[in-house]
């Protein structure tokens, strides 16, 4: 497809990787899990796969982002590394 | 090294696998959207055990999680509703749950917000219909039991969070969740297991002809739409039961 916007989208599930087991909030590392898993919608959306990037859709930006705020809601909000 | 390579045409999955499933789904199973037919009703028995597998992490989660005793250790907050007072009950008591004047409040939440709890009211009642959607045309467009189930479990996290913990729990209770993915796991495993109490192989949807009295290729793509009914229903469940033990640390009375 166009490469251009592939190689971006590919940049910004890089930085989002990186920065979400570097980080030291908590929550800021839930939420960019939750933009991970949304460039990752994007890229199966790109590549032709819609069922595979609505469940994604459903299940990163839904269920799994909550189920993280909730986590680091009941234990610390700073990681203790 | 003997692999085709990447992305051939020519490679044996492309040239005997995937034309078979292009040309032969619709006279097969009058199913226009591949995916859900291949995942329903071709390769149903892995999808079957993916259900399996959805229900006994909400079950491992409850193991983990859930504590039903009351510690020493634990404290609750009562509000008296007349005068405004606060109450903090140490050691564990509780003020039985009839007592009217005292209603309970959560100590680490703020209390919940009017536009908050009507925003919610007005946006659940849309996912829910829009799940139930994704849920039903899951033969025409992406989507099916998973996805509409996945949404449909987050219509009532919404509820949870826009009101209390609590509410949610009076109208979505623990034995409630517990029979949705139960019920939804022996819907699919059931259904299989129909056709071959009516002389078919397992998971063969062409038997409940006779039961459904069509003919067997639109037996099929009901077959397709129970199952997937099966599934929403189980992973809808799942994701509640999760969600509750996750946010009140297996207690069930205070969260988010």
């Amino acid at each position: 497809m166009i490469w251009q916007l592939d190689l971006v989208i590919l940049t910004f599930v890089i930085f989002c990787g990186i920065g979400a087991i570097t980080i030291k909030d908590l929550l800021g590392a839930a939420i960019l899990f939750g933009a991970y898993s949304f460039m990752m919608s994007l890229l199966w959306a790109i590549m032709g796969a819609v069922d595979v990037s609505f469940t994604e859709a459903s299940v990163g930006a839904g269920v799994s982002s909550i189920l993280f705020v909730a986590a680091v809601f009941r234990t610390t909000r700073r990681t203790k590394d | 090294m003997a692999f085709p390579g990447w992305g051939d045409p020519l490679s044996p999955a492309s040239t005997h696998v995937s034309p078979y499933y292009i040309e032969n789904t619709i006279e097969d199973t009058s199913v226009p959207n591949i995916v859900t037919a291949v995942l329903a009703d071709y390769r149903g028995y892995d999808t079957m055990f993916e259900t399996a597998v959805i229900f006994s992490a909400g079950i491992a989660c409850l193991f983990l999680l859930r504590r039903m005793k009351r510690k020493k250790t634990d404290f609750r907050h009562y509000r008296h509703m007349a005068t405004g007072i606060t109450l903090r009950i140490e050691q564990g008591g509780k003020i039985h749950p009839t007592a009217k004047e005292f209603e309970r409040i959560d100590g680490l939440w703020v209390p919940h917000d009017l536009i908050i709890r009507t925003t919610g009211r007005f946006i659940i009642p849309f996912i829910q219909i829009f799940a139930l959607y994704v849920i039903a045309h899951g033969h025409y467009s992406p989507g099916g039991g998973f996805q509409g189930g996945v949404i449909l479990g987050a219509s009532f996290i919404l509820f949870a969070i826009s009101n209390d913990l609590r509410s949610a729990l009076n109208r979505m209770g623990e034995r409630l969740t517990a029979f949705f993915y139960t019920a939804g796991v022996s819907l699919y495993a059931g259904t299989g297991a129909l056709c071959i109490l009516l002389g078919a192989n397992f998971l063969d949807y062409s038997a409940l002809a006779t039961i459904l009295l069509v003919d067997p290729v639109t037996a099929r793509s009901y077959g397709i739409l129970i199952v997937e009914i099966g599934v929403g229903i189980a992973v809808m469940a799942v994701m509640v039961i999760l969600y509750y033990n996750l946010v009140s640390a297996g207690k069930f009375d205070e969260g988010l």
